[in-house]
Protein backbone atom coordinates (compact mmCIF):
# COMPACT_ATOMS: atom_id res chain seq x y z
CA UNK A 1 0.00 0.00 0.00
CA UNK A 2 1.36 3.12 -0.81
CA UNK A 3 1.56 7.03 1.03
CA UNK A 4 -1.92 8.12 0.61
CA UNK A 5 -1.91 11.88 -1.51
CA UNK A 6 -4.63 13.85 0.86
CA UNK A 7 -4.68 17.07 -1.51
CA UNK A 8 -5.39 14.68 -4.24
CA UNK A 9 -7.52 12.51 -2.77
CA UNK A 10 -10.12 15.51 -1.93
CA UNK A 11 -9.69 16.87 -5.22
CA UNK A 12 -10.89 13.84 -7.09
CA UNK A 13 -13.84 13.26 -4.62
CA UNK A 14 -15.17 16.61 -4.63
CA UNK A 15 -14.94 16.03 -8.26
CA UNK A 16 -16.90 13.37 -7.97
CA UNK A 17 -19.34 15.11 -5.50
CA UNK A 18 -20.77 17.20 -8.94
CA UNK A 19 -21.26 13.83 -10.49
CA UNK A 20 -22.99 11.81 -8.45
CA UNK A 21 -26.72 11.85 -9.47
CA UNK A 22 -28.92 9.95 -7.83
CA UNK A 23 -26.49 9.40 -4.90
CA UNK A 24 -23.30 7.35 -4.15
CA UNK A 25 -24.00 4.64 -6.42
CA UNK A 26 -23.41 6.22 -9.73
CA UNK A 27 -19.64 7.31 -8.85
CA UNK A 28 -18.51 4.50 -6.57
CA UNK A 29 -17.22 2.64 -9.64
CA UNK A 30 -14.94 5.70 -10.05
CA UNK A 31 -13.77 5.88 -6.26
CA UNK A 32 -12.86 2.13 -6.55
CA UNK A 33 -10.79 2.38 -9.10
CA UNK A 34 -9.17 5.99 -7.63
CA UNK A 35 -8.55 4.42 -4.44
CA UNK A 36 -7.96 0.80 -5.20
CA UNK A 37 -6.62 0.46 -9.10
CA UNK A 38 -4.83 3.65 -9.84
CA UNK A 39 -3.44 4.22 -6.69
CA UNK A 40 -3.49 1.26 -4.40
CA UNK A 41 -4.25 3.05 -1.29
CA UNK A 42 -6.82 0.14 -0.13
CA UNK A 43 -6.90 -3.20 -1.36
CA UNK A 44 -10.38 -3.96 -3.18
CA UNK A 45 -11.73 -6.45 -0.15
CA UNK A 46 -11.00 -3.54 2.16
CA UNK A 47 -13.07 -1.13 0.06
CA UNK A 48 -16.12 -3.67 -0.21
CA UNK A 49 -15.69 -4.00 3.94
CA UNK A 50 -15.91 -0.01 4.27
CA UNK A 51 -18.86 0.06 2.01
CA UNK A 52 -20.70 -3.02 3.49
CA UNK A 53 -20.30 -1.47 7.10
CA UNK A 54 -21.51 1.78 6.17
CA UNK A 55 -24.57 0.35 4.77
CA UNK A 56 -25.12 -1.36 7.87
CA UNK A 57 -24.88 1.82 10.08
CA UNK A 58 -27.62 4.57 10.01
CA UNK A 59 -27.34 8.03 8.16
CA UNK A 60 -27.45 9.13 4.79
CA UNK A 61 -25.60 6.14 2.26
CA UNK A 62 -23.13 8.60 1.40
CA UNK A 63 -21.14 8.50 4.42
CA UNK A 64 -19.15 5.76 4.28
CA UNK A 65 -16.68 8.13 2.24
CA UNK A 66 -16.29 9.08 5.87
CA UNK A 67 -14.93 5.60 6.65
CA UNK A 68 -13.05 4.81 3.63
CA UNK A 69 -11.08 8.49 4.21
CA UNK A 70 -10.37 6.76 7.61
CA UNK A 71 -9.03 3.95 6.22
CA UNK A 72 -7.04 6.00 4.17
CA UNK A 73 -5.81 8.67 6.34
CA UNK A 74 -6.82 8.39 9.75
CA UNK A 75 -9.04 11.94 11.19
CA UNK A 76 -7.24 13.67 8.07
CA UNK A 77 -8.52 11.12 5.40
CA UNK A 78 -12.22 11.40 7.11
CA UNK A 79 -12.11 15.14 7.38
CA UNK A 80 -10.94 15.69 3.94
CA UNK A 81 -12.82 12.67 1.99
CA UNK A 82 -16.04 13.69 3.91
CA UNK A 83 -15.99 17.67 3.23
CA UNK A 84 -15.10 16.86 -0.42
CA UNK A 85 -18.23 14.88 -1.12
CA UNK A 86 -20.48 17.41 0.83
CA UNK A 87 -19.20 20.79 0.38
CA UNK A 88 -19.51 21.09 -3.29
CA UNK A 89 -23.16 19.74 -3.77
CA UNK A 90 -24.59 22.13 -0.83
CA UNK A 91 -23.91 24.73 -2.81
CA UNK A 92 -24.79 23.76 -6.07
CA UNK A 93 -28.39 22.95 -4.39
CA UNK A 94 -28.20 26.46 -2.99
CA UNK A 95 -27.83 27.86 -5.96
CA UNK A 96 -29.93 25.81 -7.72
CA UNK A 97 -32.66 26.45 -4.89
CA UNK A 98 -32.33 30.12 -5.17
CA UNK A 99 -33.01 29.76 -8.83
CA UNK A 100 -35.63 27.40 -9.67
CA UNK A 101 -37.90 29.85 -7.55
CA UNK A 102 -37.75 32.36 -10.75
CA UNK A 103 -38.44 29.65 -13.17
CA UNK A 104 -40.68 27.02 -12.21
CA UNK A 105 -40.89 23.77 -14.70
CA UNK A 106 -38.06 24.46 -17.15
CA UNK A 107 -37.30 22.44 -20.22
CA UNK A 108 -33.63 22.36 -19.85
CA UNK A 109 -34.67 20.91 -16.35
CA UNK A 110 -36.60 18.16 -17.91
CA UNK A 111 -33.99 17.15 -20.44
CA UNK A 112 -31.29 17.24 -18.16
CA UNK A 113 -32.55 15.09 -15.41
CA UNK A 114 -34.49 12.48 -18.82
CA UNK A 115 -30.60 12.72 -19.77
CA UNK A 116 -28.46 11.78 -17.01
CA UNK A 117 -31.06 10.03 -15.62
CA UNK A 118 -30.21 6.00 -17.48
CA UNK A 119 -26.60 7.10 -17.30
CA UNK A 120 -27.10 7.17 -13.40
CA UNK A 121 -28.88 3.96 -13.71
CA UNK A 122 -26.36 2.20 -15.61
CA UNK A 123 -23.21 3.43 -13.68
CA UNK A 124 -25.05 2.25 -10.49
CA UNK A 125 -25.42 -1.17 -12.27
CA UNK A 126 -21.36 -0.98 -12.53
CA UNK A 127 -21.53 -0.41 -8.86
CA UNK A 128 -23.26 -3.27 -7.97
CA UNK A 129 -21.11 -5.34 -10.58
CA UNK A 130 -18.02 -4.25 -8.89
CA UNK A 131 -18.85 -4.56 -5.56
CA UNK A 132 -19.88 -7.91 -5.99
CA UNK A 133 -16.34 -8.93 -7.94
CA UNK A 134 -14.73 -8.08 -4.92
CA UNK A 135 -17.07 -9.35 -2.41
CA UNK A 136 -18.38 -13.06 -3.77
CA UNK A 137 -14.98 -15.13 -3.78
CA UNK A 138 -17.27 -18.21 -5.02
CA UNK A 139 -20.70 -19.19 -6.35
CA UNK A 140 -22.03 -18.79 -2.49
CA UNK A 141 -20.74 -15.28 -2.42
CA UNK A 142 -22.50 -14.58 -5.89
CA UNK A 143 -25.76 -16.97 -4.93
CA UNK A 144 -26.16 -14.65 -1.53
CA UNK A 145 -25.48 -11.26 -3.96
CA UNK A 146 -28.43 -12.84 -6.24
CA UNK A 147 -30.47 -13.53 -3.18
CA UNK A 148 -30.39 -10.46 -2.23
CA UNK A 149 -31.51 -8.65 -5.22
CA UNK A 150 -34.45 -11.02 -5.14
CA UNK A 151 -35.32 -10.09 -1.72
CA UNK A 152 -35.14 -6.34 -2.98
CA UNK A 153 -37.25 -6.63 -6.14
CA UNK A 154 -39.80 -8.60 -4.64
CA UNK A 155 -40.40 -7.41 -0.63
CA UNK A 156 -39.83 -4.40 1.31
CA UNK A 157 -37.71 -5.81 3.64
CA UNK A 158 -35.43 -2.87 5.34
CA UNK A 159 -32.00 -3.97 4.07
CA UNK A 160 -30.60 -3.91 7.27
CA UNK A 161 -32.21 -7.83 7.88
CA UNK A 162 -30.90 -8.85 4.96
CA UNK A 163 -27.19 -7.25 5.61
CA UNK A 164 -27.36 -8.73 9.30
CA UNK A 165 -28.62 -12.11 7.88
CA UNK A 166 -25.67 -12.25 4.88
CA UNK A 167 -23.18 -11.43 8.45
CA UNK A 168 -24.56 -14.10 10.15
CA UNK A 169 -24.56 -16.46 6.86
CA UNK A 170 -20.80 -15.35 6.89
CA UNK A 171 -19.69 -16.05 10.67
CA UNK A 172 -21.43 -19.64 10.45
CA UNK A 173 -19.76 -20.29 7.73
CA UNK A 174 -22.37 -21.09 5.29
CA UNK A 175 -20.07 -18.60 2.49
CA UNK B 1 -39.33 19.41 -12.71
CA UNK B 2 -41.26 20.49 -10.43
CA UNK B 3 -40.90 23.81 -8.62
CA UNK B 4 -39.95 23.91 -4.60
CA UNK B 5 -42.91 24.76 -3.00
CA UNK B 6 -42.74 28.46 -2.04
CA UNK B 7 -45.72 29.02 0.46
CA UNK B 8 -46.05 33.11 1.38
CA UNK B 9 -43.45 33.94 3.96
CA UNK B 10 -46.31 34.89 6.55
CA UNK B 11 -47.36 31.13 6.41
CA UNK B 12 -44.41 29.63 7.11
CA UNK B 13 -43.78 28.38 10.84
CA UNK B 14 -40.72 29.67 12.26
CA UNK B 15 -38.67 27.01 12.63
CA UNK B 16 -35.08 27.94 14.71
CA UNK B 17 -31.50 26.81 12.81
CA UNK B 18 -31.20 24.68 16.56
CA UNK B 19 -34.48 23.32 16.34
CA UNK B 20 -33.75 22.20 12.68
CA UNK B 21 -29.99 20.52 13.88
CA UNK B 22 -32.03 18.80 16.41
CA UNK B 23 -34.69 17.23 13.92
CA UNK B 24 -32.00 16.58 11.31
CA UNK B 25 -29.81 14.23 13.95
CA UNK B 26 -32.42 12.49 14.78
CA UNK B 27 -33.81 11.51 11.76
CA UNK B 28 -30.16 10.59 10.19
CA UNK B 29 -29.44 8.64 13.56
CA UNK B 30 -32.94 6.34 13.14
CA UNK B 31 -32.26 5.53 9.58
CA UNK B 32 -31.10 2.35 9.24
CA UNK B 33 -31.43 1.18 5.91
CA UNK B 34 -32.56 4.58 4.06
CA UNK B 35 -32.63 8.13 5.93
CA UNK B 36 -35.84 8.64 3.68
CA UNK B 37 -38.54 7.19 5.32
CA UNK B 38 -37.59 8.91 8.42
CA UNK B 39 -37.03 12.11 6.80
CA UNK B 40 -40.70 11.64 5.54
CA UNK B 41 -41.54 10.60 9.25
CA UNK B 42 -40.38 13.67 11.17
CA UNK B 43 -40.87 16.34 8.66
CA UNK B 44 -44.42 16.01 7.71
CA UNK B 45 -45.97 13.45 9.81
CA UNK B 46 -45.02 14.19 13.37
CA UNK B 47 -44.02 18.20 13.15
CA UNK B 48 -46.16 18.93 10.31
CA UNK B 49 -43.19 21.24 8.36
CA UNK B 50 -44.23 20.06 5.23
CA UNK B 51 -47.06 18.95 3.19
CA UNK B 52 -46.95 15.64 1.40
CA UNK B 53 -46.27 18.00 -1.91
CA UNK B 54 -43.93 19.97 -0.37
CA UNK B 55 -41.65 17.19 0.73
CA UNK B 56 -42.27 15.17 -3.24
CA UNK B 57 -41.17 18.41 -4.81
CA UNK B 58 -38.35 18.61 -2.44
CA UNK B 59 -37.20 15.26 -3.21
CA UNK B 60 -37.62 15.66 -6.78
CA UNK B 61 -35.59 18.15 -7.17
CA UNK B 62 -32.85 16.70 -4.54
CA UNK B 63 -32.75 13.79 -6.82
CA UNK B 64 -32.49 15.85 -9.67
CA UNK B 65 -29.32 17.55 -8.36
CA UNK B 66 -25.39 15.77 -7.53
CA UNK B 67 -25.30 14.61 -4.07
CA UNK B 68 -27.21 12.58 -1.27
CA UNK B 69 -30.81 13.21 -2.11
CA UNK B 70 -31.47 13.68 1.84
CA UNK B 71 -28.36 16.00 2.06
CA UNK B 72 -29.72 18.17 -1.03
CA UNK B 73 -33.20 18.18 0.79
CA UNK B 74 -31.93 19.24 4.07
CA UNK B 75 -30.03 22.35 2.13
CA UNK B 76 -33.56 23.35 0.65
CA UNK B 77 -35.56 23.01 3.58
CA UNK B 78 -33.24 24.28 6.08
CA UNK B 79 -32.82 27.30 3.96
CA UNK B 80 -36.78 27.77 3.65
CA UNK B 81 -37.29 28.22 7.11
CA UNK B 82 -33.66 29.90 8.41
CA UNK B 83 -31.80 30.92 5.34
CA UNK B 84 -28.15 30.33 5.02
CA UNK B 85 -28.25 29.03 8.97
CA UNK B 86 -30.87 27.11 8.46
CA UNK B 87 -29.84 25.27 5.16
CA UNK B 88 -26.08 24.71 7.77
CA UNK B 89 -27.61 23.58 10.52
CA UNK B 90 -30.23 21.06 9.02
CA UNK B 91 -27.05 19.50 7.10
CA UNK B 92 -24.73 19.65 10.06
CA UNK B 93 -27.09 17.91 12.07
CA UNK B 94 -27.47 15.37 9.01
CA UNK B 95 -23.92 14.38 9.24
CA UNK B 96 -22.24 15.09 12.26
CA UNK B 97 -23.99 12.06 14.33
CA UNK B 98 -23.08 9.70 11.39
CA UNK B 99 -19.89 11.16 10.71
CA UNK B 100 -19.01 9.93 14.12
CA UNK B 101 -20.52 6.89 13.91
CA UNK B 102 -18.82 5.89 10.82
CA UNK B 103 -15.06 6.94 12.98
CA UNK B 104 -16.44 4.33 15.59
CA UNK B 105 -16.58 1.96 12.85
CA UNK B 106 -13.30 2.21 11.69
CA UNK B 107 -11.50 2.36 15.14
CA UNK B 108 -13.62 -0.75 15.59
CA UNK B 109 -12.32 -2.35 12.31
CA UNK B 110 -8.39 -1.63 12.37
CA UNK B 111 -8.50 -3.45 16.08
CA UNK B 112 -10.91 -6.25 14.97
CA UNK B 113 -10.88 -6.55 11.18
CA UNK B 114 -8.81 -9.00 11.30
CA UNK B 115 -10.29 -11.75 13.47
CA UNK B 116 -11.11 -15.03 10.85
CA UNK B 117 -14.92 -14.30 12.83
CA UNK B 118 -14.99 -10.46 11.54
CA UNK B 119 -13.99 -11.27 8.24
CA UNK B 120 -16.26 -13.94 7.87
CA UNK B 121 -19.10 -11.97 8.70
CA UNK B 122 -17.55 -9.10 6.64
CA UNK B 123 -17.59 -11.25 3.76
CA UNK B 124 -21.38 -11.70 4.31
CA UNK B 125 -22.30 -8.65 4.44
CA UNK B 126 -20.42 -6.93 1.39
CA UNK B 127 -22.06 -9.56 -0.99
CA UNK B 128 -25.19 -8.83 0.48
CA UNK B 129 -24.56 -5.25 -0.26
CA UNK B 130 -23.43 -5.37 -3.88
CA UNK B 131 -26.86 -7.49 -4.06
CA UNK B 132 -28.61 -4.37 -2.65
CA UNK B 133 -26.28 -2.03 -4.96
CA UNK B 134 -27.54 -3.76 -7.94
CA UNK B 135 -30.87 -4.06 -7.03
CA UNK B 136 -31.12 -0.45 -6.73
CA UNK B 137 -30.21 0.20 -10.28
CA UNK B 138 -32.78 -2.72 -11.61
CA UNK B 139 -35.32 -0.69 -9.93
CA UNK B 140 -34.61 2.24 -11.17
CA UNK B 141 -34.43 0.85 -14.61
CA UNK B 142 -37.78 -0.14 -14.42
CA UNK B 143 -38.61 3.90 -14.87
CA UNK B 144 -37.20 3.60 -18.43
CA UNK B 145 -38.70 -0.08 -19.67
CA UNK B 146 -40.02 0.89 -22.83
CA UNK B 147 -37.83 3.02 -24.94
CA UNK B 148 -34.50 1.74 -26.96
CA UNK B 149 -32.51 5.50 -26.48
CA UNK B 150 -32.35 5.38 -22.75
CA UNK B 151 -31.55 1.91 -22.55
CA UNK B 152 -28.61 2.14 -24.52
CA UNK B 153 -27.02 5.05 -22.82
CA UNK B 154 -27.49 3.16 -20.10
CA UNK B 155 -25.47 -0.05 -21.49
CA UNK B 156 -23.11 2.07 -22.42
CA UNK B 157 -22.02 3.68 -18.80
CA UNK B 158 -22.19 0.62 -17.67
CA UNK B 159 -19.82 -1.04 -19.99
CA UNK B 160 -17.54 2.06 -19.83
CA UNK B 161 -16.97 2.41 -16.26
CA UNK B 162 -18.06 -1.06 -14.78
CA UNK B 163 -16.51 -3.41 -17.73
CA UNK B 164 -13.46 -1.34 -19.18
CA UNK B 165 -13.26 0.93 -15.99
CA UNK B 166 -12.48 4.03 -17.86
CA UNK B 167 -12.38 7.35 -15.97
CA UNK B 168 -16.18 8.37 -14.77
CA UNK B 169 -15.50 11.92 -15.83
CA UNK B 170 -14.43 10.63 -19.23
CA UNK B 171 -17.61 8.35 -19.97
CA UNK B 172 -20.23 10.70 -18.27
CA UNK B 173 -18.51 13.79 -20.06
CA UNK B 174 -18.88 12.20 -23.66
CA UNK B 175 -22.25 9.80 -22.98
CA UNK B 176 -23.87 13.28 -21.41
CA UNK B 177 -24.02 15.67 -23.85
CA UNK B 178 -25.45 13.28 -26.25
CA UNK B 179 -28.35 11.69 -23.56
CA UNK B 180 -29.41 15.61 -23.09
CA UNK B 181 -29.69 16.29 -26.32
CA UNK B 182 -31.33 13.27 -27.27
CA UNK B 183 -33.75 13.76 -24.30
CA UNK B 184 -34.68 17.26 -25.36
CA UNK B 185 -35.51 16.83 -28.70
CA UNK B 186 -37.61 13.80 -27.91
CA UNK B 187 -39.21 16.27 -25.24
CA UNK B 188 -39.69 19.20 -28.23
Amino acid sequence: MQEVDLPALGMHFAMLSLMAIGGVGSILPDMQRYVVEANHWLSASQFADAYALGQAAPGPNMMFVTLLGWQLAGWAGAVVSTLAMIVPPIFLTLAVTRLSANNPDAPAGRAIRGGLGPIAIGLTLASGWILAQSADNDWRGALLTLATVALMLRTRLNPVWLILTGAIAGMSGII
Amino acid sequence: MPPVQSAPVADRPKISPLELFLAFSQLAMSGFGGVLPWAHRTLVERKGWLTQREFVDTLALGQLLPGPNIGNMAVMIGYRFAGYAGAAAAFAGLVTGPFLLMITLGLLYNRYGTLPLVQQALSGMSAVAAGLVLATGLKMSASMKRRRRPWLFALLALAGVGALRWPLLLVVGTLAPFAIIAAWRRDS
